[in-house]
């Protein structure tokens, strides 16, 4: 094997012919086709905020940031992460555990289900919230009358979502989980651990990196959801907007450098997001292969 | 006694607990709303959801975002193919940047990519004012939408095809080749039908997902009505207005379709692993 890896690379190296791969010139028009594809799609945007941002200086764009109502988005939508991406890991892991380490029936529509969110539309979400605890269905009434509000307020926005990143870490965990099967688990419980002590030692470890990965899509979800949120938060100024809300706030009143600035705050916050996950990817590739599909 | 009909027995613990978390988590947080919204078109009536889903303004918005979601997961679906080969077969400078970079759109709140692609293709922004001499206009069309839906789309196709090119068993190629097949043929026959279940599956889900988009869309789109209103935004409307009834009507259309869509790309994945022979 050793003796046949290097003599195969020289041998590409060279121009012999290569069967398995495409004509140089069609190699060299893909490759500038995508990078130059990325470029205007992917780069373009993402220096474009930065570039807003900052098109009057450093100070404009701190100032942006530091009025009380900037101040008050960017602390609901820490807290409203705080709060969804745990219970999000919770059901994740929960359902993972159910879906890979047993077989019953329905599991298949159990899967279905915890899927929906992906081909429901945020805004779609945010109406049935509505129409759910709005103040014209009974549960929304009998709500309001023993003053629990939830439309137009934090627990709708919290509702909402979670709602949009349900599936986020339950979808991560399930291949993992399914690919890892049950026999560590049996092996450790015949060996008389405890069925907490199973899942903190043998399950926890193993999937840990998946388990961050999915936290990590769920925070970047969770912050910048803005479509059932917009639906939901009523956008009461200073209480229920979260900072895709005040993004647009400010846009329409022109405010282009504030609007622009808390942008680029989310968008430095998808950057450490990315930048995280990659190092994740490239260290434990073969780990997260399974789960790379989204 | 009941559990054991419906479950395998498995010595392992913990089944009524994780599932009775994830049976109640899901109820709450997704079910119960989702029933909320059918029982609300069921109060409405079928005769009278059919009849505000077919006012001109309504039509008008879901035909809108149901062709630009099919334009952009059509363009995707061909530029992911081509970004997941690039990315898994070529080696080249600044290839693992790019292959980071995909997942950008899943990472940035829409909302910013909207505002950032607006302030490029506007008549006065970088590329708005290198389009505009040549009777471009991109922001506030229709093509305008095409592209928000093309960025936050661009990530499902090429993560769903990457991981399947980088199994695919060179030896397979060489075979074809040594057969006398060129490239082109290879690529056609040998190695596009065992990427066809996962372009399906991509292609999916970014359409499932650009349908619903409204984050990206409203900045860029101009909001004019019959001409670049989607439906969400217009269910949005409809809300402010406190027309629930017709926000139903539109919300409950979009989920029908969605779902009419999704069950036919479903069919054809079938029909396309059967046919290539695998499970």
């Amino acid at each position: 094997m050793s003796d046949a890896a290097p003599a195969l690379q020289l041998r590409s190296g060279k121009s012999a012919p290569q069967v398995t791969t495409e004509p140089r010139a069609a190699r060299f028009a893909l490759i500038g086709c995508v990078v130059a594809l990325t470029g205007v799609l992917l780069f373009a945007p993402l220096a474009a905020v930065f570039a807003e941002a900052l098109a009057q200086g450093w100070r404009a764009s701190l100032e942006g940031l530091a009025s009380p109502d900037a101040h008050a988005a960017i602390r609901l939508t820490l807290i409203v992460a705080a709060i969804t991406v745990p219970l999000n890991a919770l059901f994740g892991v929960a359902a993972a555990w159910a879906i890979s380490k047993f077989d019953f029936r329905g599991k298949a529509l159990l899967i279905t289900l915890i899927d929906l969110p992906f081909s429901v539309s945020p805004v779609v979400a945010g109406l049935a919230l509505v129409l759910l605890f709005g103040a014209n269905s009974s549960l929304g009434a009998w709500l309001i009358a023993h003053d629990l509000k939830i439309v137009f307020a934090f627990p709708g926005i919290v509702l909402a979502t979670l709602f949009v990143t349900f599936p986020f870490i339950a979808r991560e965990l399930i291949p993992v989980m399914m690919e890892q099967g049950r026999a560590e688990e049996e092996a450790a419980l015949t060996l008389g651990a405890s069925g907490w002590r199973v899942f903190r030692t043998v399950t926890l470890p193993n999937i840990r990196w998946a388990l961050l990965y999915g936290v990590l899509l769920c925070n970047a979800r969770a912050m910048g959801e803005f479509g059932a949120v917009a639906v939901i938060s009523g956008k009461i100024r200073g209480e229920t907007t979260t900072m895709p809300i005040m993004i647009e706030m400010l846009y329409n009143e022109y405010l282009s450098v504030a609007a622009f600035s808390l942008a680029a705050a989310l968008a430095l916050l998808a950057l450490v997001t990315l930048g995280v996950k990659s190092l994740l990817e490239w260290r434990y590739a073969d780990l997260l292969a399974a789960t790379r599909r989204h | 006694m009941r559990a054991g009909i419906l479950r395998t027995p498995s010595p392992l613990p913990g089944f009524g607990l994780s599932f009775a978390i994830t049976l109640a988590m899901l109820s709450a947080v997704v079910l119960l709303p989702i029933a909320a919204l059918v029982g609300r078109g069921l109060m409405i009536g079928p005769v009278e959801l059919w009849e505000m889903v077919g006012t001109r303004r309504i039509r008008a918005a879901l035909a809108l975002s149901f062709r630009a979601a099919l334009v952009a997961s059509l363009f995707n679906l061909v530029f992911g193919l081509a970004l997941a080969w690039v990315l898994v077969r070529y080696r080249f400078w600044g290839r693992r940047l790019i292959d980071a970079a995909i997942d950008l759109p899943f990472a940035l709140p829409t909302a910013v990519a909207g505002l950032a692609l607006t302030a490029l293709y506007a008549p006065n922004g970088a590329f708005g004012q290198l389009l505009a001499p040549l009777g471009l206009r991109v922001a506030y069309t229709e093509v305008g939408i095409w592209l928000a839906l093309v960025f936050i789309g661009l990530p499902f196709v090429v993560r769903t095809v990457q991981p399947v090119i980088e199994e695919i068993d060179r030896e397979v190629e060489e075979a074809s080749a040594t057969l006398g097949a060129r490239r082109s043929y290879t690529l056609r026959r040998v190695v596009l039908p065992m990427l066809t279940p996962a372009l399906l599956t991509g292609f999916a889900l970014a359409l499932a997902r650009s349908v619903g988009e409204y984050g990206s869309v409203i900045f860029i789109a101009g909001n004019l009505p019959f001409q670049t209103e989607i439906a969400p935004l217009l269910i949005v409307i409809r809300l402010e207005e406190y027309n629930y009834d017709a926000a139903t009507a539109i919300g409950l259309a979009m989920l029908t379709i969605s779902f009419a869509m999704l069950f036919a790309i479903n069919a054809l994945q079938i029909w396309s692993r059967r046919r290539i022979g695998h499970a």
